[in-house]
């Protein structure tokens, strides 16, 4: 495994190594909370952070086994498409945001607007989340084992929504779902690769009422 | 006087018709294009020409240059630009496949740019396209890191001229299959955008960004900031002590493809002013020519182009007027503009995707009205016209690069003209506000 110290050298010439490399495995030291660490990869290396990351860390992920051994500041794995991030800590707000694919793991508790505009990608968080997360959600998944903040999937589209501790609110056109066995299937199966244990049978589904879809006059007061 | 048949000036008809219209639908009125009310404009400044105290070039014979590099501050590729007329921001959705490519052909033609919009980039636009700028919006619509790295410039967008503060809008009849698929939407739906970022507030979260997406694409491409014109001095400043290597100034007569008709008319300051705002800053900042200028919204003819270069900008955007060369609101299929409840030179109805010339559709019949080829020619036309109008006049002021015209340049016709751009009233040394 390769050793990078951003005591020694910048985040430049970290992602600059880290956007090179085929495969193999890097581990990076003193990350002191630097923004954008391991921004930008498109294969599948394996990177461990130990420490804190700031802004934006594995942002627009794609195929790289990213880890975290601290927490993560806003926007962590921003727009990923494919791999996998995982937060050993708490991630800031933002976590996942507009997540194309991949597995996003957050053992810790994320803040506001966690996984807003999801496109596809999966998102699930040990702890518990602020308000409006998946807010304008359009596809994939949020689980969250803790409990949920205000306006949780505020104009939802398709995303699908798991959560096992309480709900502040629902956000507009996001209402409680009937958890069906295949929804228990797919939640246990996504649990499991998101290596956090939990019984998929004690979980409520959200998802959209679909009601918000096409402007209509009646529905203003929902807005 | 018979007071029985005059128009009220407080309810004249039309405000009487959305009253009433309003009244009926319960809802705002939606259209297309940008402002309509008289605003003051570039039409209020003229240029004074070479005489006995300034030397013109000759208009035939000796070089006027029109070349400009966008984006040296901090990128490693920077853009290099034939005219300094580039094609602004527009999505494939609001428009259709014909009339992006149409708008690539040309801009490319010419040595400029053109720009995606919400949506992401199509691969008919990028081959078309030399010189791609690519729209990193709220919505994220189809954004990906792999499109990130095709583009030759990355535009991030705070806000438009047409709706500062508003997020993008794209009704169901435009939300094909093709269009649903690239945005991750159910085919049909009425797209309403998120008006700020997913993942960050303020100029301090937009410094870190930037870094961002300059990371991942390796610090070659140019990053600009878009804002829509408001308050343009704090918002250009505030862009540039953000990192971006280039500013886009959208005034209010920007257009859209659709929006709330009180967005269009109610919100923003004109093009005119903003430019001056835009400039005034860089300057105080020492960065004008450091971090480039792009303005836009409302520019026709090579007189606004001019005019924009000679108040600081180095370069200027089309949208609308690109629009208009290909066709829209053309005196053709004049029945299908009554089916929206137009007519040819008053239409708005972009948001409807009923677009009787074939531009800002989906619909594959009527987008089959714009054949890609002959509207590249005419987009071309257009802008080559611009390009020597806009040489015509820096050449009779006596300069050699159009970016070597100067507000000295130019006097106001209007008091209101004058006090925005900061130029003489004509016949006059008075400039409101300056003493």
């Amino acid at each position: 495994m390769d050793v990078i110290d951003l005591s020694q050298t910048d985040v430049r010439d970290l992602n600059r190594r880290l956007q090179g490399a085929k495969d193999g495995g890097f581990q990076v030291l003193h990350p002191g909370g630097e923004h954008a660490l391991a921004a930008g990869l498109t294969t599948p290396v394996a990177v461990t952070i130990d420490g804190h990351a700031g802004y934006y860390c594995a942002g627009m992920n794609q195929e790289a086994q990213i880890t975290v051994n601290g927490n993560a500041g806003t926007g962590v794995a921003e727009n990923m498409m494919s791999g996998t991030v995982r937060v050993r800590g708490d991630a800031s707000q933002s976590a996942g945001a507009t997540a194309h694919g991949g597995l996003l793991v957050i053992e810790g508790d994320a803040s506001a607007r966690c996984a807003i505009s999801l496109k596809g990608g999966d998102v699930v968080v040990g702890g518990s989340v602020g308000h409006m997360a998946a807010f304008m959600a359009q596809a994939g998944r949020l689980v969250v084992l803790g409990d949920v903040g205000a306006d949780l999937g505020d104009s939802l589209y398709e995303a699908q929504i798991y959560v096992r501790g309480s709900v502040v609110s629902l956000g507009a056109d996001c209402v409680e779902k009937e958890m069906t066995a295949e929804h228990k299937t797919e939640l246990a199966a996504l649990l499991e690769q998101a290596g956090l244990e939990a019984d998929a049978g004690a979980f409520r589904c959200y998802g959209s009422e679909r009601q918000l879809y096409h402007f209509n006059i009646d529905n203003a007061g929902s807005y | 006087m018979n007071n029985d048949a005059k128009e009220s000036a407080t309810y004249p008809p039309r405000v009487i018709d959305e009253i009433q219209r309003a009244a009926s639908e319960g809802i705002y009125a939606i259209r297309g294009a940008g402002a309509k009310r008289h605003v003051p404009s570039f039409d209020d400044l003229v240029f004074l020409g070479a005489s006995m105290s300034r030397y013109p070039l000759e208009g035939y014979r000796e070089r006027c240059d029109t070349n400009v590099v966008i984006g040296a501050r901090h990128a490693s590729k920077p853009i290099e630009l034939d005219i300094p007329i580039t094609i602004a921001g527009m999505s494939f959705g609001a428009l259709g496949a014909n009339a992006k490519q149409a708008l690539g052909l040309a801009a490319t033609a010419m040595g400029t740019s053109t720009t995606t919009g919400d949506g992401g980039m199509t691969p008919e636009e990028r081959e078309a396209s030399k010189t791609l700028v690519y729209q990193y919006l709220p919505s994220r619509y189809g954004m990906t890191p792999d499109q990130l790295r095709h583009a030759d410039a990355i535009e991030v967008v705070v806000g438009q001229g047409a709706k500062p503060g508003g997020g993008g809008m794209l009704l169901g009849q435009k939300i094909t299959d093709r269009v649903a698929e690239m945005r991750t939407l159910p085919t049909g739906i009425d797209q309403r955008s998120a008006c700020r970022h997913p993942d960050w507030t303020g100029p301090d979260d937009l410094e870190i960004k930037i870094r961002e997406l300059r990371e991942i694409t390796n610090w070659e491409k140019p990053i600009y900031v878009k804002v829509g014109a408001t308050r343009t001095r704090y918002d250009v400043m505030l862009a540039v002590k953000a990192g971006a290597d280039a500013v886009v100034v959208d005034g209010m007569q920007g257009g859209t493809a659709a929006t709330q008709d009180i967005f269009i008319e109610d919100v923003g300051i004109p093009t005119l002013p903003a430019v001056r705002l835009a400039v005034e800053a860089l300057q105080e900042l020492d960065m004008h020519r450091k971090v480039q200028l792009i303005v836009s919204g409302g520019i026709r003819t090579g007189g606004d182009v001019a005019k924009a270069l000679a108040l600081g900008a180095d370069a200027v955007s089309i949208g609308m007027a690109a629009l208009m060369a290909l066709n829209c609101n053309a005196p053709l299929y004049e029945e299908d503009y009554a089916a929206l409840g137009t007519r040819p030179g008053a239409c708005d109805r972009c948001h409807t995707g009923r677009c009787p010339v074939g531009v800002a559709t989906q619909d594959p019949v009527l987008e089959a009205r714009l054949d890609p080829e002959e509207g590249a020619r005419r987009v071309r036309n257009y802008l080559s016209t611009l390009t020597m109008e806009c040489q015509t006049l820096a050449r009779a002021c006596g300069k050699s690069h159009v970016h070597n015209l100067e507000p000295e340049d130019m006097v106001a016709l209007t008091v209101e003209a004058a006090a925005m751009a900061k130029v003489p009233l004509a016949g006059t040394d008075w400039i409101p506000g300056s003493g």
